[in-house]
Order: structure tokens, then C-alpha cells, then sequence
């Protein structure tokens, strides 16, 4: 059986821990999310956070910002890692719409996150 | 108009600088000097990722910036210079007549840094390193984001 899609959520301070933690409210626990802060690290060190997150596994890794040091260091590591692919702007309906669709390769569940992120932004 | 923030960040262009100093100060210029970057085509175009339209961004190396830092203390432009590293900013700085004020940003642990503040973090060579290039006549302080009270090079001791 093939590893499970593992999402490695990068976020600035304290946020990355907020949204699994809330997404494990709703859905319950899981181990297919990890959150990774940028917190008391340069990009050396925030770049070996997000590889000891992913493991080697198949993964779509969750950014914060469109841009700046959580994105930087997640390209400079995974540029060239072909079953690992980067969704920025990480909301909380992507990472439950994540976790509920395990089958999804990283190319898949990645358009699938940017799909879901997009349509639960609205104005009601 | 002079070089407006001289500033030590090992993030470099991220939004502490491009959010933060640079609304506050008005900057018009980011000049990133960093030897890597500058040889790194793909790097720069994820640096200029983080730079709003309406802000210039400029890579080179350190010698190159050497060779410019005049026409940066003479840009009709505010001009922020970054680099990651603190023997490149002592680099640059070396012999600069009227040397502009060091800003320290965000120096992160490491091995054998100890913490200084919760954003900087500095070896003892490294502290040495800042306190010659204060009796070289640089003001150094560290402050990460506009407002939150600058720090002495002596608190940092």
C-alpha cells in the first residue's frame, strides 16, 4: 500500500499549529497534517523543519503567504522534488477538504486545495 | 536622498522588510546583496515575488555593491540595502566614508549563538564583528519591526 498524502501546513508564528488544531475540531484527529512554524528560525533551519516534516512522502506542503520566508523556504528545498507540490494562501475549508480526500496524488489534491480555498472565499 | 536603512536579516526580502521598514520609510529601492542570490536567476524571481510593483528590487554581489554604494547615498530614491549575513554588511561597509546606520532585523539561533534578543542571535565573534564596525563609526541597533524601540549594540552584549 502506498504512503498516504501527507500536508505540511508552513505559516508564520503560531498559526500553522492554530489551523490543525482547529481542522482536528471539526474532523477529528488525524496524522496527515503537520504544521511547521517559522518561528526563532532562519531559512536554513525553516527549510530542514519543512523535510523533517514531509519525510520523504508524498506531500503537499501549505503556505501562509503568496510570498516571503515561509514560501521561499519551501521552494528552495522542494523545487525539485516531484511528489511534493506548494498551495499558498492556506485557509481552513482546503485542510478539511484535504483530510476527508486521502486518495488524491500531490498534483491532484493540490489543484483540488486551490479550488476549495477560492470558492470558501466569499462575501455571503 | 541617503541610503534610508541599512539592514542585517538572514529572511532577507520578506515582509517584515517589504510590509513593514519599507511602507514606514518610503522606500523606493530594496537592494539585496548577497553573493548566492546574485548568481541565481530562479532566486531572484522568487525574491521579486515578495516586492510590490510600485518598489524597485536590485541583486548584486558584494563587490558590485561596494562599487555602488555612492550612487546609492545619491539616489533621488530611498534606498534600503539588505543583507543576510553581518561580514557581508561589514564588507560593504569597510572604509565608507559617512557610513550609514546598521538596522539589525533578524539574526536567527544557530550553533553557538546565544540569544540576544528574541529575533537575534549572535556568536561572540559575530557581536565583535558588530562592535568593530560601531568604532569604525556605524550605528548599529537592532530593531525587527518599525516601532518596536530600537536596541543598543551594548544591550546586545
Amino acid at each position: 500500500m502506498s504512503e498516504p498524502l501527507r500536508g505540511v501546513v508552513v505559516c508564520h508564528g503560531g498559526l500553522s499549529s492554530a489551523l490543525v488544531a482547529a481542522v482536528e475540531q471539526i474532523s477529528g484527529p488525524t496524522d496527515r497534517l503537520v504544521p511547521v512554524s517559522n518561528t526563532d528560525c532562519d531559512r536554513g533551519h525553516l527549510e530542514a523543519r519543512i523535510a523533517a516534516a514531509i519525510a520523504g512522502a508524498p506531500a503537499v506542503v501549505f503556505v501562509d503567504m503568496p510570498s516571503g520566508s515561509c514560501l521561499f523556504a519551501a521552494l528552495h528545498r522542494l523545487r525539485d522534488e516531484p511528489d511534493v507540490k506548494v498551495v499558498t494562501g492556506v485557509n481552513l475549508a482546503m485542510l478539511i477538504d484535504f483530510v476527508f480526500h486521502s486518495d488524491d496524488g500531490p498534483a491532484e489534491a493540490a489543484a483540488r486545495a486551490v479550488a476549495t480555498g477560492e470558492q470558501a472565499i466569499r462575501i455571503p | 536622498m541617503p541610503i534610508r536603512l541599512c539592514r542585517i536579516d538572514d529572511r532577507l526580502i520578506h515582509g517584515q522588510v517589504v510590509l513593514g521598514w519599507a511602507r514606514a520609510l518610503g522606500i523606493g529601492d530594496i537592494v539585496l546583496v548577497d553573493d548566492e542570490v546574485a548568481a541565481s536567476a530562479w532566486e531572484q524571481d522568487l525574491y521579486r515575488m515578495a516586492v510590490p510593483p510600485e518598489l524597485q528590487v536590485e541583486f548584486v554581489n558584494t563587490e558590485q555593491a561596494r562599487r555602488r554604494l555612492p550612487e546609492w547615498q545619491a539616489s533621488p530614491m530611498a534606498v534600503l540595502i539588505l543583507t543576510g549575513k553581518i561580514e557581508t554588511m561589514a564588507r560593504l561597509l569597510a572604509d565608507v566614508p559617512h557610513p550609514p546606520a546598521v538596522n539589525l532585523g533578524g539574526i536567527h539561533h544557530r550553533d553557538g549563538r546565544t540569544e540576544r534578543l528574541p529575533y537575534v542571535y549572535l556568536t561572540d565573534e559575530e557581536l565583535a564583528e558588530l562592535q568593530r564596525l560601531k568604532s569604525a563609526g556605524v550605528e548599529v541597533t537592532a530593531e525587527d519591526v518599525p516601532g518596536a524601540g530600537a536596541v543598543s549594540l551594548e544591550g546586545l552584549a
